[in-house]
C-alpha cells in the first residue's frame, strides 16, 4: 500500500507463468516474477517490492534475511520501520484457512558477527 | 581515538527508557566501528564531513537505532531527496485530482492520498465523491481496469524500484481502459543537482541499497566522475549503515572519489538487468520539477512515444487551472520541505514542525509519508541525533 523502498522477503509456494503465490509469514500474496532476473521455483525465496519480485534470494542468505526482518518487526512493532514492513506484508494479501497467519515472534538470531566481519573486511575497515 | 560518542557504545536509542531501548545485534562491533570512524574523522580536512543519504528506510533505521549519536562531531549525516512521495510535485497531484474529479477512477499507492496538491489532495477529492482507490501494486490497478467499464488511471509514483513494476504492467497488455499518469522519478540526476548546491556542501553519498538491487552500484560512477565525491551503497542494518559511513569518511579523508559497494550481499555492479531493460523500454527521462527542490534535468520518467496509448497525459486533456488557485495554498509558502530534502535545513528548523504541521494534518509532503524526514523525526521525538 505504501511505496516502501525496503521490500520484504517471502517463500514462493507456487508458480504459474509470471505469477507466483508467495508466503510472507503466513500471509499469502500474488507476486509478479517478470522483474526478477533469475529463474524462480516453489521453495525459493524472493524479495518482493510492491507486488513484484526484484531479486531471488540466494539459498545461503535466506535465514539471515528472514531473521533481519523479524528483528525489525519484533523489537518494537509500533515504530515506523516495523509498521512499514508489516504494512507491506499485509497489504493485498490473504491468510489461508488453517494458517495462524500474521507475524509470529521468532527467536532466531539475525545477521551474525561473521557477516559484519566479512563486510568490514570487504570494505577494508580495520577495527 | 578521539571523542567518545555520547550514547553510542551501549547501542541503545538515546533517551530510550529501559523498556523500549533497542540493542544492536552486536554492540561491541558497533562500538569498534564507531571508534574507527572517530579516528578516520580526524583526517577530514574540511569538517564537518557532510554525508547525504537518499532513502527513507535509511532514515528510519538511523533514527530508530540512534546512529547519529555514534558519529563524531566532525561527521554530519543528512537525508536528501529520498522520499518518493515527498518529491512528487503539486501540479502532478493536481493532474491526478483533476482526473478523479472528471469521473475517472484513479488508483494509487496509499501514501499518496494525503499528499497536498495546490489546493486539494486525492483524499479531499475522494471525500467529495471522486473514485480514488488505494492499490498495493501497479498490477492491482490494471486488475481494477479489468473489472470496471470506465477509464482507470494508475497515478504512478516512486523511484526506479516502482517504475520497473509499472513498466512491466504496461508491457503485459493491460486492458484498453487502463492508463498511467507517471510521476516516476529517477534518482541519480537529483543526486547530481543536490551535490552542486553550495549551501548543502555534500562530501559523500550513502546510496540506497535496495534501489541499487535494480540499478546496480555501477550507476553511480557518473556522479563520482562528474562531482568528484565518493558514493557508498549501503544496506539497512545498523552495522551496514555504520560501515558505509565509516568507508565514506575514510574516502573523504583520503580525498578519494569512487563507488564502493557496502551491501555486497544484495547489490551487484550491474544490477537487475531484466528490470532495467523493462524500465528503459517503456520510460525515458525528461526535465521536471521535484517538489521544493529544483527543476532537475532528466529526473522525471515519462512514457516513450511508442507507449503513448497507455499514457494518461496523451489520452486525456487534463485541465488543472481550477485547482491552481495559489492563494488557497494557505501555509505551503512557509513550508521548508524542499530545503530539508536538499539538506539545507532540518525539520526542527521549521516553525510549523509539530505545531501547524503534524502527521494528522500535514502541511508539507515530508510530514505525510512514513519515509519523509519530518514524519520520521516527529515519530522519534523531534531530533534523533541528540
Amino acid at each position: 500500500m505504501k511505496i516502501m523502498c525496503l521490500g520484504v522477503p517471502g517463500e514462493v509456494k507456487s508458480v504459474e507463468g509470471v505469477q507466483a503465490t508467495v508466503d510472507f509469514w503466513g500471509v499469502e500474496k500474488e507476486v509478479r516474477l517478470d522483474t526478477v532476473d533469475s529463474p524462480v521455483e516453489p521453495g525459493d525465496y524472493i524479495l518482493n517490492h510492491v507486488g513484484f519480485a526484484i531479486r531471488r534470494i540466494p539459498d545461503d542468505e535466506i535465514d539471515e534475511t528472514m531473521a533481519l526482518y523479524e528483528s525489525f518487526m519484533n523489537e518494537d512493532p509500533d515504530d515506523l520501520l516495523a509498521e512499514d514492513v508489516m504494512d507491506e506484508i499485509e497489504s493485498g494479501g490473504t491468510v489461508p484457512a488453517g494458517s495462524a497467519g500474521g507475524l509470529a515472534a521468532d527467536e532466531e538470531e539475525p545477521a551474525d558477527e561473521e557477516d559484519a566481519e566479512d563486510l568490514l573486511e570487504e570494505l577494508d575497515i580495520n577495527v | 581515538m578521539s571523542d567518545t560518542p555520547p550514547a553510542g557504545p551501549t547501542g541503545q536509542i538515546p533517551g530510550g527508557d529501559g523498556d523500549n531501548a533497542l540493542e544492536f545485534r552486536d554492540p561491541e562491533k558497533a562500538e569498534a566501528i564507531a571508534d574507527r570512524l572517530a579516528e578516520l574523522a580526524d583526517n577530514v580536512s574540511d569538517p564537518p564531513a557532510t554525508i547525504m543519504h537518499v532513502c527513507g528506510s535509511h532514515e528510519q533505521s538511523i533514527a530508530k537505532f540512534g546512529l547519529r549519536s555514534m558519529l563524531p562531531d566532525s561527521v554530519r549525516l543528512i537525508m536528501g531527496p529520498g522520499c518518493p512521495v515527498c518529491i512528487t510535485n503539486m501540479p502532478e497531484v493536481d493532474e491526478a485530482v483533476a482526473l478523479a474529479e472528471a469521473g475517472v477512477t484513479v488508483a494509487t499507492y496509499g501514501d499518496m492520498l494525503k499528499v497536498p496538491g495546490t489546493t486539494k489532495s486525492l483524499d479531499d477529492a475522494r471525500a467529495e465523491g471522486a473514485d480514488v482507490r488505494v492499490v498495493y501494486s501497479a498490477a492491482d490497478a490494471a486488475e481494477i481496469a479489468e473489472e470496471e467499464d470506465g477509464e482507470v488511471v494508475f497515478f504512478a509514483t516512486g523511484f526506479e524500484t516502482t517504475a520497473a513494476p509499472t513498466a512491466s504492467v504496461i508491457l503485459n497488455n493491460p486492458p484498453e481502459n487502463f492508463s498511467v499518469l507517471s510521476s516516476h522519478k529517477y534518482v541519480p540526476p537529483a543526486m547530481e543537482i543536490v551535490a552542486e548546491m553550495p549551501d548543502t556542501d555534500i562530501q559523500g553519498y550513502l546510496a540506497a541499497g535496495n534501489a541499487a538491487i535494480i540499478t546496480g552500484s555501477g550507476i553511480f560512477e557518473g556522479i563520482v566522475d562528474e562531482h568528484d565525491l565518493p558514493v557508498v551503497v549501503g544496506g539497512f542494518e545498523p552495522l551496514d549503515i555504520l560501515a558505509g559511513i565509516t568507508k565514506l569518511v575514510e574516502m573523504i579523508g583520503n580525498d578519494e572519489a569512487a563507488v564502493e559497494n557496502a551491501y555486497p550481499r544484495c547489490v551487484t555492479e550491474e544490477g537487475n538487468q531484466q528490470a532495467q531493460q523493462q524500465l528503459w523500454e517503456v520510460f525515458e527521462t525528461e526535465d521536471g520539477e521535484w517538489r521544493g527542490i529544483a527543476d532537475i534535468p532528466d529526473a522525471n520518467l515519462v512514457l516513450r512515444d511508442e507507449y503513448a496509448e497507455w499514457d494518461a497525459r496523451a489520452r486525456f486533456d487534463i485541465e488543472t487551472a481550477h485547482l491552481r488557485d495559489e492563494s488557497a495554498a494557505r501555509l505551503a509558502d512557509d513550508c521548508i520541505c524542499g530545503d530539508i530534502m536538499s539538506g539545507k535545513a532540518e525539520p526542527t528548523d521549521c516553525e510549523m514542525f509539530g505545531e501547524e504541521c503534524t502527521p494528522d494534518d500535514p502541511v508539507g509532503a515530508c510530514m505525510v509519508s512514513s519515509e519523509g524526514t519530518c514524519k520520521i523525526w516527529h515519530e522519534y521525538g523531534g531530533h534523533p541525533d541528540i
